[in-house]
């Protein structure tokens, strides 16, 4: 069953601009952070996104908890339209769908103890009276390694490393037992050897009670660990979509080909697929596929006409003249 | 050679109700001109602690309760807050990992990149600006958005403006305090390949990091931290290939390397609660080797092969 559906999902800011800007400019401009997105999860699954900064990510995940508006597109949450739901409608749902935060420093209240950043969503949806929430609060902290669970619970965020914040962030999340979390670079500040632990948690999770998660991320590693698929995201779109091993291993786009040549390893491997200067502006798309003015293989067609994400289930992507490699 | 930095027997603690937690634990580390060292460690082992040790901006209940700390032979410890606000940004920059220590939400990042180069240039507003947008396309960010306030950019944007903010003042030494934790790859690199250019312009740098393949392939020296402690150091090709303390063994092990296919080994048990640390090695617990003596006694800190290792099993 799928637990979200998005189609068409589209987000556009008005640009901001220096005050003489302002009094000679005609028209409003406007910065296409997401730009036509559709996807779905199913029920249990882990879905992966990964993209360069800046192309979205966050304002997609945004969307889907409701703390930003769509200027375009539908999102479904189990069958049922979700796009504009507001006030004591949304908040019954709220509490099934969960986002982390990418942001740890800023997504803490400075002047809230710890444990009450996590008896709080409880107590708001009157899940546990407040013996009960401290109790579990602590019970959570432990099982993220703030260990003794006591000691972190009386804690303010100051006191705090950046990844046992993120861990903070992780557990006042997951203590509503959720369906669907949007994790946005949810272990970004945590080490390998605690983020191992971490990882296999949130898959306990996953077994517990059948979570299924957007599971933003900038580390392809983690994003094939945790991953069933992988979406990757480019200036707004998606640009390549599929299961973790063919996407990792068989990719089709040009710009997951760079990707994966960028990435530090022990085992280097040959894949070295370039990628030409900087991202485009998302305000002055250029014309066709929005890689061409980066990608070493475009050609005339490229600049003509915008590719459609095509392919099946298993793997889907949009390019003209899609890559056929394999790296083991 | 004097080097550039010479931190010597430094140790940090934060005062509590229930004692004292011994975030950086009589530590002693050089850095020479023009070198790139990565420190790795787990999370809450000290690194941000021993970085704003450097730039002195340890507030209570933080303290610094002894060592050195030279840089370009005078002790940092002994200068007086002018003094020290002089270093801080032009000789010593930092890229901090709290974006909001750096960035302020209510004003656009031109203005604050404008007024931090104008704080140490003498030049122009309109100048000021100029390089600012020329900072901000040199980490890949357009240079119209020097009208953007903090929360209209992304988590990766904001990071890049903090690294342009450092760069600004081209400091005789960076501190970067896991800089690229909302990077993709492509980005890093340039970022990297940024950083990279300092040094072989003069310029050290210390990458802080969690990151054990990218400190590997950047650094030319890597530092690793357990509770407090530096447990190894040492060339970084030599580190990764021959790793000496059982610390760093099992860091290495747990790194999930997108291109090996089998499960990462996840470290046993936890890192230790610094206010009560067991006894002997801190890391004895979940040391596979350990011996009687490391739950015992402090592990001596040894040469081996030029390597620096803080471990019994190399021990007299
Ligand atoms: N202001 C403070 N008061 C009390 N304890 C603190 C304070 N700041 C940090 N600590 C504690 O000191 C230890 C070291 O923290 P530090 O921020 O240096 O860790 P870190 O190695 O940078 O971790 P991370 O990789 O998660 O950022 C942690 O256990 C942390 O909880
Ligand atoms: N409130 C806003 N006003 C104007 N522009 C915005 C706003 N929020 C985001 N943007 C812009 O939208 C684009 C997408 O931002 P988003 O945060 O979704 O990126 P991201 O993929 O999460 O990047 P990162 O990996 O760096 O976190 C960026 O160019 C950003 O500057
Ligand atoms: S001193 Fe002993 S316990 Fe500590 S790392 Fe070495 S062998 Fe392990
Ligand atoms: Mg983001
Ligand atoms: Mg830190």
């Amino acid at each position: 069953m799928e637990i979200i559906k998005v189609e068409g999902l589209k987000k556009y800011f008005p640009v901001q601009k220096s005050f003489l800007e302002v009094l000679f400019s005609k028209e409003l401009q406007f910065i296409k952070a997401v730009d036509g997105v559709s996807f779905t999860v199913k029920k249990g699954e882990m879905l992966s996104l990964v993209g360069e900064s800046g192309c979205g990510k966050t304002t997609v995940g945004r969307m889907l908890v409701g703390l930003e508006e769509p200027t375009e597109g539908r999102i479904y949450f189990k069958e049922r339209d979700i796009t504009s739901l507001r006030g004591e409608k949304r908040r019954e749902i709220q509490r099934h769908i969960q986002i982390i935060f990418q942001d740890p420093y800023a997504s803490l209240n400075p002047r809230m103890k710890i444990g009450e950043h996590i008896t709080d969503p409880l107590l708001i949806h009157g899940i546990a009276t407040n013996e009960e929430a401290k109790r579990m609060a602590i019970e959570m902290l432990e099982r993220v390694g703030l260990v003794p669970g006591e000691q972190f619970y009386n804690r303010l965020p100051y006191q705090l490393s950046g990844g046992q914040r993120q861990r903070v962030a992780i557990a006042r999340a997951m203590v509503l037992k959720p369906e669907f979390v949007v994790a946005d670079e949810a272990v970004s500040m945590i080490d390998v050897s605690l983020r191992a632990a971490i990882l296999n948690l949130l898959m306990s999770f996953k077994e517990e009670y059948n979570l299924s998660m957007l599971f933003i991320t900038h580390d392809l590693s983690v994003a094939k660990l945790v991953g069933d698929r992988i979406a990757v995201m480019y200036l707004g779109k998606i640009v390549e979509l599929g299961e973790v091993n063919e996407v990792i291993h068989k990719p089709k786009h040009p710009y997951t080909a760079a990707l994966l040549s960028a990435v530090p390893s022990f085992e280097k491997r040959d894949l070295r697929v370039g990628i030409f200067g900087d991202v485009s502006n998302p305000i002055d798309l250029p014309p066709g596929c929005r890689y061409n003015p980066r990608c070493p293989f475009a050609k005339d067609e490229c600049r003509k006409a915008e590719p459609e994400l095509i392919g099946t289930d298993r793997h889907s992507f949009a390019c003209h003249y899609p890559l056929d490699i394999v790296v083991e | 050679m004097m080097s550039l930095l010479e931190i010597r027997n430094l140790s940090t603690y934060y005062h509590s109700r229930r004692g004292v937690l011994r975030a950086v634990d009589m530590v002693s580390l050089s850095l020479d001109e023009r070198e790139f060292v990565g420190i790795v460690g787990e999370s809450g082992c000290g690194k941000s602690t021993l970085a704003f040790s450097i730039m002195r901006l340890i507030q209570p209940p933080g303290e610094i309760v002894e060592g050195e700390i030279i840089f370009s032979g005078k002790n940092l410890l002994e200068l007086n807050d002018e003094e020290m606000r002089r270093v801080r940004g032009k000789e010593i920059g930092m890229v901090f990992q709290d974006p909001m220590t750096s960035l302020d939400p209510l004003e656009k990042i031109g203005d604050q990149i404008v007024e931090t180069i104008q704080m140490h240039e003498d030049i122009g507003k309109k100048e000021a600006l100029e390089k600012a947008r020329e900072l901000l396309e040199s980490v890949g960010l357009p240079g119209n958005r020097v009208n953007y306030y903090p929360h209209q950019l992304s988590g990766g944007q904001r990071q890049r403006v903090m690294i342009a903010l450092a760069i600004a003042l081209n400091p005789t030494l960076l501190i970067a305090d896991e800089p690229t934790t909302a990077l993709d790859v492509i980005v890093q690199e340039k970022i990297m390949n940024i950083l990279k250019k300092m040094t072989s312009e003069g310029r050290s740098i210390i990458l802080i990091t969690h990151d054990f393949s990218l400190a590997a392939e950047k650094s030319d020296r890597i530092v690793i931290m357990y509770a407090g402690w530096i447990v190894e150091m040492g060339d970084s090709k030599k580190l990764v290939n021959d790793p000496l303390h059982p610390y760093t063994k099992g860091l290495l092990e747990s790194v999930p390397d997108l291109w090996l296919e089998r499960r990462i080994k996840t470290m046993p048990g936890l890192p230790p609660d610094l206010v009560n640390p067991p006894p002997g090695c801190k890391f004895h617990p979940r040391c596979p080797k350990a011996m009687d003596v490391c739950r015992k006694e402090e592990p001596p800190e040894v040469q081996v092969n030029g390597r620096f290792v803080k471990c019994w099993l190399y021990g007299v």
